[in-house]
């Protein structure tokens, strides 16, 4: 148990302490060599190369340097990253064999170790984070933590401002006034529906209950999205700070995360900031001498994408299948175990602490007239910096694609980027300048969605893509009712038809239609949504439909039941890499010379069209 | 019949009477339990059914219910190497769909289904969150980024051939 007094003497200490992470210039004899443990940059091995430092600095008996795993720096395509503090020296790819370099060059000898430095997308070597494209247009708040501190670490948070905000509420503001500083900043839902926080508060500290509850919600389902995953690996404590926040502004004294059992190392971090923040009297009864209650359990998914529907969330939290509640009654009034009850996400809780303490105003500078702040987008598929970035609303999706994510790699086209997952629509070329924020995406039909954002480049067949898309709401699909269960199979079933070649007239504008009964009749978002992508591809690639349904072809030679592989003599070089990478011998032709393709053999798996070059092989 | 009943609701297994002592008998822990039932023995066998269901009070039927609803809970043991392909969307835009059918191919099992020797399970899992590293799958706890076709072939080599 820790008085408010010790946790302020805390803070001041570890920040003096903590200095060389964020500035520079600090003035230290020490080191800090900061180790992504993300989880994409623990697949890399990353806890590996944590193990290898401290051995190394232990077997060398080097002093003040330490080893520090944090949470993700975002640029995971270049993982595992190291970064040497204060001077701020960013590591890209490293392998746990690199570890001996780095400390005997650069920590023992102070010289960077320049083969393992950053390439910017244009080939300029780069020696500090910040000069990376990649991050020269982010602003980071939820993220503002992740990277910086050690996250099974409370005193670092502390350090940073940790539980600043929880102090400011309890002692120097009513709950009124909390719920109104979250109105005035204008954050709204980071879950992808965009519904106003304050609102959802009040609604919630309106309702008339004997238990009410808090909920966060980080069943993160959709497909190639991970903001909410990195916060929880990266910054645990700031989403129980802003939970207990939300629960002294609506009257809540108990709290669930709901998280996806699929992300172990989320998990495990976020009950370790519990225990941690049990064990300082930050939770429990009467928290500081306060009179405020509060205390947070955690809840695992079990994989079943419907669960990040609200009510479907709270069914299975109650430990029953996820089917969604009809509403009214919204949670706010009847919620779990039918109590009044607060949902948010993660990425929207992971704001409140920064808006509390820096205030409304300060935070509805930032973004446009109707979205404020910054939104966390997972940047994935044919791009170059694939990873996590924040960035003020009104950036458009051009800089997002371009100057952070780098562009297409392989010389290839963009063709079109998927924001809002299975539930939303994608964005084509002529609309790359549309402005990021709720209304803007909405009106192109597509949607913010809760950040996943996947580039295509033009060798991904958008039929295809819709019935990737399909394949997953009908698997996800809970069943309860029918427009959703049934329809969507259809529509997958003739996606399926048009893709094998059995395309009809007419399917199009059968799809169309079933499209749009299923909108307007189905429960809750999940099958509200779920014709979105197939709307969306019909919308603005309607040719390639008529393509596979018309010609009984697929330009971009993804739908294999309509490919025939071969190879263009003008453009092949011979150089034989196609021929040493197909996985069936399929591919004959002598160095130097024009090589062929024996239809009988080949499988069309399409690992020649990735490997060639000079682009040579044409479907 | 009371009698093998008995066997299976004792739990023959100490680890089961573990696992349903961490917690409380109430009906809203049932997805907890699950989650640990299918993390110990890989799938979640009948006996730890009925023992869950005596233990909390819910019907088998609709223990069987939650079990079906969410991917994560089988009811089949795995493969001794259990290859998930992942098909989140950065994933399959780079191409994981080609390998998972490769997959299927080379061991002729569709996905959720398990050789018949018990060597080899396929799974086509959701985002496994290791999206810079796309395309990526798994055998077991190792982790295989920027896979092809040809990396699995390599792998499934690896694996065949290696003696149980």
């Amino acid at each position: 148990m820790k008085t408010l007094e010790e946790i302020c003497n805390i803070r001041e200490e570890k920040r003096k302490e903590l200095d060389l992470r964020v500035n520079t210039n600090a003035t230290t004899r020490e080191k800090h060599i900061l180790v992504c443990h993300g989880t994409g940059c623990t697949s890399s091995k990353s806890p590996k190369i944590i193990e290898n430092f401290r051995r190394i600095i232990e077997e060398k008996n080097i002093e003040n340097v330490r080893v520090i795993q944090t949470g993700c720096f975002g640029l995971c395509a270049k993982g595992p990253i190291v970064i040497i503090r204060p001077e701020d020296v960013f590591y890209a790819m490293v392998t746990p064999n690199d570890c001996e370099e780095i400390i005997e060059k650069h920590i023992q000898n102070g010289e960077i170790v320049e083969r393992l430095l950053c390439k910017d997308v244009d080939n300029t070597v780069v020696k500090q984070l910040d000069e990376l494209n990649f991050y020269k247009k982010q602003k980071r708040i939820a993220l503002k933590n992740c990277g910086v501190i050690d996250p099974e670490n409370i005193d670092e948070y502390i350090a940073f401002d940790g539980y600043k905000a929880l102090e400011k509420v309890l002692f120097h503001m009513t709950p009124d006034e909390v719920i109104t500083e979250v109105s005035n900043s204008g954050l709204r839902g980071r879950g992808g529906a965009g519904f106003p926080t304050g609102k959802k508060w009040s609604f919630t500290k309106m309702a008339v209950g004997d238990q009410k509850y808090v909920v966060c919600n980080a069943d993160e389902g959709d497909p190639g999205a991970f903001m909410d995953r990195s916060i929880l690996e990266g910054d645990p404590h700031c989403v129980v700070e802003a939970m207990m926040i939300a629960g002294y502004a609506v009257g809540a004294t108990k709290g669930y995360i709901y998280v996806r059992a699929e992300y172990p190392i989320a998990v495990k971090r976020f009950q370790i900031a519990i225990d941690q923040a049990r064990e300082y009297g930050i939770l429990g009864k009467n928290i500081w001498n306060s009179g405020f209650d509060f205390d947070l359990e955690i809840r695992l998914g079990a994989g079943a994408f419907v669960c990040g529907e609200e009510t479907a969330l709270l069914e299975s939290i109650e430990g029953r299948r996820g089917q969604p509640r009809l509403k009214p009654p919204f949670p706010a009034n009847a919620g779990l175990f039918g109590k009044p009850t607060l949902i948010n996400n993660v990425e929207t809780y992971a704001n409140i602490t920064k808006i509390i303490l820096n205030g409304a105003e300060w935070y509805s500078s930032i973004g446009t007239e109707k979205s404020k702040g910054t939104k966390v987008f997972a940047l994935g598929g044919n791009v170059n910096n694939i990873g996590l970035v924040e960035v003020p609303m009104g950036v458009t999706l051009r800089e997002i694609v371009f100057d952070i994510g780098g562009g297409i790699p392989n010389g290839r086209k963009f063709k079109a980027a998927q924001t809002g997952g299975p539930s939303g629509g994608c964005i084509t070329e002529e609309h790359l300048d549309t402005p990021i924020d709720y209304e803007s995406l909405q009106a192109i039909g597509s949607m913010m969605g809760s950040g996943g954002l996947i580039v295509m480049d033009d060798s991904k067949c958008m039929v295809n893509l819709a019935k990737f898309y399909l394949g997953f709401t009908v698997d996800e699909s809970c069943g309860k009712c029918t427009p959703c269960r049934i329809g969507t199979k259809r529509l997958l079933e003739m996606l399926e038809k048009i893709t094998e070649g059995n395309g009809e007239e007419g399917d199009i504008e059968k799809l169309e239609r079933l499209c749009s009964n299923i909108q307007k009749a189905s429960v809750c978002g999940l099958g509200q949504t779920a014709p979105n992508p197939v709307l969306s591809t019909i919308k603005y690639f309607r040719e390639e439909y008529r393509e596979h349904i018309d010609h009984k072809e697929c330009r971009a030679g993804e739908c294999k039941a309509l490919m025939k592989l071969h190879i263009d003599p003008e453009l092949c070089k011979g150089c034989g890499l196609c021929k040493r990478n197909c996985p069936v011998d399929a591919i004959s032709g002598d160095v130097r010379q024009t090589h062929v393709i024996d239809e009988e053999k080949c499988i069309k798996c399409g690992t020649c069209i990735t490997k060639c070059p000079f682009h040579a092989i044409k479907s | 019949m009371e009698n093998t009943k008995c066997q299976g609701c004792n739990g023959q297994d100490p680890k089961m009477q573990e696992i349903l002592n961490t917690y409380k008998q109430e009906k809203d822990n049932l997805i907890q339990i699950l989650n640990e039932v299918q993390e110990y023995y890989g799938y979640v066998p009948e006996k730890a059914q009925v023992a869950i269901s005596e233990y909390l009070s819910i019907p088998m039927a609709e223990i069987y219910g939650v079990i079906t609803f969410y991917s994560r809970f089988t009811l089949k043991p795995k493969g001794k190497y259990h290859i998930a392909v992942c098909l989140g969307t950065a994933c399959f835009v780079k191409g994981s769909e080609k390998i998972l059918d490769r997959a299927k191919e080379r061991l002729g099992i569709d996905v959720g289904e398990t050789t018949k020797d018990g060597k080899f399970s396929l799974e086509a899992t959701r985002c496994v969150g290791a999206c810079g590293l796309a395309p990526v799958f798994t055998v077991n706890d190792e982790v295989y980024g920027k896979a092809t076709v040809k990396t699995m072939d390599e792998i499934l080599d690896k694996y065949m051939e290696s003696e149980n």
